[in-house]
């Protein structure tokens, strides 16, 4: 037994746990208030992302500084900009599609994905190939036998918990968390007691997709790569790890974020077929907890949504 | 007086019409297929500009007999998109022949059209033995060599340059799982020793579970079959695990976009292509003068040339047997020696070019440099475990 080995699976494996649970919390909150699923929000990621990496190269172009200034700057406008374009799409597309079936919402959501994954392929200036993106944070690291710890990965995953810590927070111990909760309980009741509830679907929309740019804003450290493509996959594992979690039910959207990343782990590195079929596993395997448990590992509480 | 006037007009009449042969060429429509979009679209638009060239320079050329007209179709380096375009061009009566298709995932699956509607065509970069050698379709030809010379002539120069254990990583596509099979069967011969080998889907983005199992076998080079943007995302991401392992490749990852997308890890990167670098050719440099005139925005890239041949030597075969699918490919199936841009060229009785040189590879300060002219072949840079 080699825990070089086995502690950096689990190290890769918390990585993108990490941002499976950052996209599968957005589409919990979806869910939560309105009883829908918004299928373009992987390609809503992609936008932050494609957003954070123009912002990036703005900077160096005009010459700014150190890169964890860059970082910060870059973070915040790709998140600000995406909440604004999640609040955009829950104005336009959702709200008017208030009260229609909800196959019309899905329908809707995943052709909006294909336009927007397309424009970034289509116009972004070279937009088929892929980008490097920038190491932003210092690529300290510290190997210890099989095992090579990172410090840009490690401040990654404590600022996305933070992250989640801040989202349940919000949702919590804030008024405007209480006005979520009041909407995704019992929308009608919600009103007569004085909630704005569109206010409260766009902000919520806008947190989600909030959280999908600083997910996407990870993934590009990550992986050093990004390309138009990336929020396919990203959002049907996100879907499915909220899921498998339970819908509306943020823990369940990070459990089933982990348990994702975690499967497809042990499909690529303890299974003896090709690395090739770890997403066949993973998915099989979520297929077989939805068969035996369809509300998800945690269920959803009636009582309190979100 | 009014029968004269009729007579001048029908007199002038025919004077007009027999003169317009003489003033207009018939227009002759020829195809290029390849990636315009997606991860290998570099190459792809590369391609198309050097046969698009072709057809420029030779509709300049006062000899020329016909007016040629190119139609360009983007097989996005997928199968169903592939063969929709193939079928697309090869119903059109009036496409004569076509350079087709950089992606052997591709290449394999159209092959059938051509044949099926006639068509004859010339592939510019596709290496899947199959293409050729998995059919008697006499319509189907390639200037380039397959990987079976490609990965005889790597396995022989890695073991050769001392390397002794490999971790290999391959796409399951057909063209990857080739690369792998001849790959292996031939470091296997050359005495290399493989610890490991993993076979990954082409559109993965993470391969942090599959290097940290190559990491622990601690190989010295890490072999990767496939394109382009998975050799990307596999080099980027054995930095971040702190692989020290060389890592080699094959012709898929050749191109601009590699370095572009590895930025400096690309460095020292080996891999292997078919054709002798286009600057040593006869006509390599008068190409890259005629293209850089042309005032193309995109590079060649690396297999530009052979687009370029592919294209002239199907503008060639409409000369000499004119407009007319079943007479190129007769013509098509006579070439011996035949001198291109990329080297001589002669077809076997499978349609492949049988002499195709293979040129090493590797990069040196952002390009991808021959390796007999680098800095690592005289020993002034090291590659990594030497």
């Amino acid at each position: 037994m080699d825990f070089g080995l086995i502690a950096q699976h689990i190290a890769n494996g918390l990585m993108m746990g990490l941002i499976y649970a950052l996209v599968a919390v957005g589409f919990t909150l979806f869910f939560g208030v309105l009883d829908i699923i918004k299928f373009s929000h992987g390609d809503v990621l992609t936008w932050g992302v494609f957003t954070a990496f123009s912002m990036y190269l703005l900077l160096t172009w005009m010459g700014l500084g150190h890169p964890v200034v860059i970082l910060v700057i870059v973070a915040v406008v790709a998140m600000a900009a995406i909440a604004l374009l999640g609040a955009g799409i829950a104005k336009v597309l959702i709200i008017p599609l208030k009260g229609a079936p909800p196959l019309n919402v899905l329908l809707i959501t995943l052709m909006l994905g294909t336009v927007l994954r397309e424009s970034i392929r289509l116009f972004y200036p070279d937009g088929a190939n892929p980008k490097h993106f920038p190491a932003l944070l210092p690529d300290w690291s510290y190997s210890w036998g099989n095992f090579t710890l990172r410090f840009d990965n490690t401040v990654m995953l404590i600022s996305g918990l933070l992250m989640i810590v801040l989202v349940q927070l919000l949702i919590k111990r804030t008024k405007l968390g209480m006005a979520i909760r009041a909407v995704s309980q019992d929308e009608e009741t919600a009103r007569l007691m004085g909630i704005n509830f569109n206010l409260v679907v766009y902000i919520t929309f806008a947190l989600g997709s909030a959280l999908a740019a600083f997910a996407g804003v990870a993934y590009g450290l990550y992986y050093n790569e990004i390309n138009f493509n990336i929020g396919l996959l990203l959002g049907a594992i996100g879907f499915s790890a909220a899921a498998v979690g339970g819908f509306g039910n943020i823990y369940g959207a990070i459990v089933g974020g982990f348990l994702f990343a975690l499967l497809q782990t042990i499909g690529a590195a303890a299974l003896p077929f090709a690395s090739a079929y770890k997403d066949v596993f993973a998915f099989g395997v979520v297929i077989i907890i939805m068969a035996i448990k369809p509300t998800g590992l945690l269920g959803e509480k009636e009582t309190e949504r979100v | 007086m009014k029968s004269s006037k009729i007579l001048c007009l029908v007199l002038g009449l025919m004077m007009a019409l027999a003169a317009t042969p003489a003033l207009a060429k018939d227009t002759v429509q020829v195809a290029f297929i390849g990636p315009l979009t997606g991860g290998v679209s570099a190459i792809g638009v590369g391609g198309r500009n050097s046969a698009d060239l072709a057809v420029r320079l030779r509709n300049a050329d006062p000899k020329a007999k016909y007016k040629y007209e190119l139609v360009v179709l983007d097989d996005e380096c997928k199968p169903n998109a592939g063969v929709q375009v193939a079928t697309k061009a090869a119903a059109d009566k009036k496409i004569i022949a076509a350079a087709t298709q950089y992606c052997s995932v591709v290449a394999l699956a159209a092959v059938d059209v051509y044949h099926r509607f006639g068509l004859p065509v010339i592939v510019w970069g596709a290496v899947h033995p199959g293409i050729t050698y998995g059919n008697t379709y006499k319509e189907v030809h390639r200037i380039n060599g397959t990987m079976i010379n490609q990965n005889e002539v790597a396995a022989k120069f890695v073991t050769g340059l001392g390397y002794k254990t490999w971790v290999l990583l391959y796409d399951t596509t057909d063209y990857g799982k080739g690369m792998y099979e001849y790959f292996s069967k031939y470091l296997k011969q050359n005495g290399g020793k493989v610890l490991g080998s993993f076979g990954v889907n082409a559109d993965q983005q993470d391969f942090t579970a599959e290097l940290t199992q190559a990491k622990k076998l601690n190989p010295d080079v890490i072999w990767f079959g496939g394109l382009t943007p998975l050799g990307v995302r596999i080099r980027l991401q054995m930095d971040k695990l702190g692989i020290k392992s060389q890592f080699q490749s094959c012709s898929g990852i050749i191109s601009d976009a590699f370095i572009t997308g590895a930025g400096e890890l690309a460095e020292g990167t080996i891999a292997f292509r078919e054709g002798e670098p286009v600057e040593d050719l006869p006509g390599g440099k008068w190409f890259l003068k005629e293209y850089e005139k042309a005032g193309y925005k995109e590079a060649p890239d690396a297999f530009g040339p052979f687009a370029f041949a592919a294209m002239n030597m199907i503008l060639d075969g409409i000369e000499a047997a004119g407009p007319n699918r079943k007479a190129v490919v007769k013509w098509l199936s006579n070439i011996k020696d035949y001198k291109t841009i990329v080297g001589q060229v002669t077809f076997d009785d499978h349609g492949q070019n049988i002499s195709p040189a293979i040129t090493k590879y590797v990069v040196q300060d952002g390009k991808w440099v021959p390796w007999k002219s680098s800095e690592y072949a005289s020993g002034k840079r090291k590659l990594k475990n030497r």
